[in-house]
C-alpha cells in the first residue's frame, strides 16, 4: 500500500531525514516510531503531498503522490499532529466542510457524516461549535472527518497525544474497529510505547532521519534482548533528551485575542 | 466552483459569529466620522467647501472596506496557526479554487462592513444624490473590497506568525488610508503628497465613491475605475502565486 525508497528531505542544512526504505502492507496498521525530532512527521508529510522529498520515491496505492497530487488525496486521510478543525464552526459544519472539498456524492452526505459522527460519540454534540470542545473530543472529530472520504489509507499523527487514558483506549478501539472491519490501512505515529505495541502489527523505529530497526513488535524485543516495546525503544535510540524548538504559538495566542475577542 | 462556495460560506459564517469583531470594526469609522466630521466641520465649511460630513462619509466608507479587507487576508496567518488552512490546503482541490474562496470571501465580509458604515453615515445626516448613486457606489465598493482581500492574502501568504503584523500595519495599511484623500480634498496639495495620493489605489476608491455619492470627482470615474480593475487584477495574480507557494 505504500512503498518509500531511500527518501530524503533536507531543509537547509539540516537533515531531516536521511535515506529510509520501508513497505506498508494494504490492511495493515503500522506504526512509526522515534523520538521528538526524528523526522516522523517530515515523512508523512512527503507521503501525503504537502512535502516535496529531496531525493526517493514514494508510491501510495500504486500512485506517486508528487505526480498524481489530486488522486492520491483522495485515497487517503490524515489526521494532523496539531490541530485543523474550524474552532468557529460547529462539528457537523467542519463534516459538511470536508465532505464538499472532497466531493463526496450529496446522496451519501447525510448519511455517512450521522454514522461517523455516532460512531465517535460525537452525535449528540454535531451542532455545537467546536471551540467548546474538550481535547478529546476535537481528536475524535478530526478521526471521524478523516474518515468521511472513505480513504483506504489514514494517517495518525500522535493522535492520542495530550488524552486521558479512557479516551485514548477508547481511541484505538475505534482505529482497530475501522482497520478489521473496514480494512483501512492506518499509519500511526505515537509516543506511547506501549499503545504502539498494543495495536501495531508492525513498527518501524527512526532516530536522527534514519530508520534504526523495523518489524513486528515481537522481533524488536527478541532482537534487543528487551521485556516491553518500550525498553526495545529506549535500547535502539539510546535515552538521551531532544532538543525541540519552541513555537511561537502561544505568543499568537494572545495576539489573536487582543485582536478578535475570540478563543 | 463548489470548494469556492463552500470556503466563501465558510468566511460569511464566521464574520456572522463574531460579534465582538463586528462591533470593535465599527468603533474606528464612528470615531473618525464623528470626531473628524463635526470636528473639522466649521472649519471646512469657512473655507468655502461645504459640508465636510458629505466630503468625509465616503472616505471613511472606503477606510472600513480597507481595513476589514486587509484583516480578512490576514486571517490567513489564524488559519495556519491555528491549523485550518492544512484542512484545505490537502484536499483534493486546486489551490487557485482555495485562494479564489477565501478571496470572495473576505471581499464580502468587507463590502457588508462598508454598508454598515453607510447605514451610520445616512443616520449621522449624510445625504447621496438619488437612488441611481448607489449601483456605481456598490461597485466601488467591492472593487475595493477586493483589491484589499487579495493584497492581505497575499502579504499573510508570506509571513508565516504574527511579528510582521504591526509592520504592515504601521508602513502600509496606515499610509494607504492617508495618503488616499479619504480625509482631505487632493486638490491643490503640495507636489509630495500629490505624487504620493496618485500612486494610492485607494485614493481612487475614495475618488469613485465621492464620484458617484456626491458628484466630486478629482480624478474622473472613467480613470478610477480603470486604475482600480488594473490594480485589483495585480493585486489577485500576485497574491495567487503567493498563496500557491505557501508550504506547511
Ligand atoms: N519546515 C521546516 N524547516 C526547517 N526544519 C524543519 C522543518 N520541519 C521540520 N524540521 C526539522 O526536521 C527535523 C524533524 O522534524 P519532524 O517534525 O519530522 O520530527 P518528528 O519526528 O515529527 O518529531 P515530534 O515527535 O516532536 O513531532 C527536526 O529537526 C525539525 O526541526
Ligand atoms: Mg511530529
Amino acid at each position: 500500500m505504500i512503498r518509500v525508497q531511500n527518501l530524503v528531505k533536507t531543509f537547509g542544512n539540516i537533515q531531516a531525514v536521511r535515506d529510509i526504505s520501508f513497505e506498508v502492507n494494504a490492511g495493515e496498521i503500522f506504526a512509526f516510531l522515534g523520538p521528538n525530532g526524528a523526522g516522523k512527521t517530515t515523512t508523512i508529510k512527503m507521503l501525503t503531498t504537502l512535502l516535496k522529498p529531496t531525493a526517493g520515491t514514494v508510491e501510495l496505492d500504486g500512485l506517486d503522490p508528487t505526480v498524481a497530487q489530486g488522486e492520491a488525496r483522495k485515497r487517503f486521510g490524515i489526521v494532523f499532529q496539531d490541530p485543523s478543525l474550524d474552532d468557529q464552526l460547529t462539528a457537523y459544519e467542519n463534516m459538511e466542510l470536508h465532505a464538499a472539498l472532497y466531493k463526496v456524492p450529496r446522496q451519501v452526505r447525510k448519511e455517512r457524516i450521522e454514522r461517523l459522527l455516532r460512531l465517535f460519540e460525537l452525535w449528540d454534540r454535531r451542532d455545537d461549535e467546536v471551540k467548546k470542545f474538550s481535547g478529546g473530543m476535537k481528536r475524535r472529530l478530526e478521526i471521524a472527518r478523516s474518515l468521511l472520504h472513505t480513504p483506504k489509507i489514514i494517517f495518525l499523527d500522535e493522535p492520542t497525544l495530550g488524552l486521558d487514558p479512557q479516551t485514548r483506549n477508547q481511541m484505538w478501539t475505534h482505529v482497530r474497529k475501522l482497520n478489521q472491519e473496514n480494512g483501512v490501512t492506518v499509519f500511526l505515529t505515537t509516543h506511547y510505547m506501549d499503545e504502539a505495541e498494543r495495536v501495531a502489527q508492525r513498527v518501524a523505529i527512526i532516530d536522527h532521519g534514519r530508520i534504526v530497526a523495523q518489524g513486528t513488535p515481537a522481533q524488536l524485543k527478541a532482537q534487543t534482548n528487551a521485556d516491553s516495546l518500550e525498553q526495545a525503544f529506549l535500547v535502539l535510540t539510546g535515552s538521551s533528551i531532544r532538543d525541540e524548538d519552541a513555537t511561537s504559538l502561544d505568543q499568537m495566542r494572545s495576539i489573536a485575542r487582543m485582536f478578535s475577542g475570540r478563543r | 466552483m463548489n470548494a469556492i462556495y463552500v470556503l466563501w460560506v465558510r468566511q460569511l459564517k464566521r464574520y456572522v459569529r463574531s460579534r465582538a469583531r463586528i462591533v470593535a470594526s465599527l468603533g474606528q469609522p464612528m470615531l473618525f466620522l464623528l470626531a473628524l466630521g463635526f470636528g473639522f466641520g466649521p472649519i471646512f465649511r469657512r473655507a468655502g467647501q461645504g459640508s465636510y460630513i458629505q466630503f468625509l462619509a465616503p472616505g471613511v466608507i472606503a477606510m472600513t472596506i480597507l481595513f476589514a479587507a486587509i484583516f480578512s487576508g490576514i486571517e490567513l496567518i489564524w488559519d495556519r496557526q491555528f491549523g485550518f488552512l492544512k484542512e484545505t490546503l490537502i484536499a483534493p482541490v486546486p489551490r487557485i479554487a482555495i485562494m479564489l474562496g477565501r478571496t470572495l470571501g473576505g471581499a464580502t465580509v468587507a463590502f457588508v462592513q462598508g454598508l454598515i458604515v453607510l447605514v451610520i453615515c445616512l443616520i449621522a445626516g449624510f445625504r447621496f444624490h438619488g437612488i441611481a448613486a448607489v449601483p456605481a457606489a456598490f461597485a466601488f465598493m467591492i472593487l475595493i473590497a477586493f483589491m484589499f482581500t487579495a493584497l492581505g492574502t497575499g502579504i499573510a501568504s508570506v509571513m508565516s506568525d504574527f511579528q510582521g503584523f504591526q509592520l504592515v500595519m504601521n508602513f502600509l495599511v496606515m499610509p494607504i488610508f492617508f495618503l488616499s484623500g479619504a480625509l482631505f480634498p487632493l486638490s491643490n496639495l503640495p507636489k509630495i503628497l500629490d505624487v504620493l495620493a496618485s500612486i494610492d489605489p485607494l485614493s481612487y476608491g475614495v475618488d469613485g465613491m465621492r464620484g458617484s455619492l456626491i458628484g466630486l470627482a478629482h480624478f474622473g470615474m472613467t480613470v478610477d475605475i480603470a486604475v482600480l480593475l488594473i490594480v485589483t487584477a495585480i493585486f489577485l495574480s500576485a497574491g495567487t502565486y503567493l498563496f500557491s507557494r505557501i508550504q506547511l
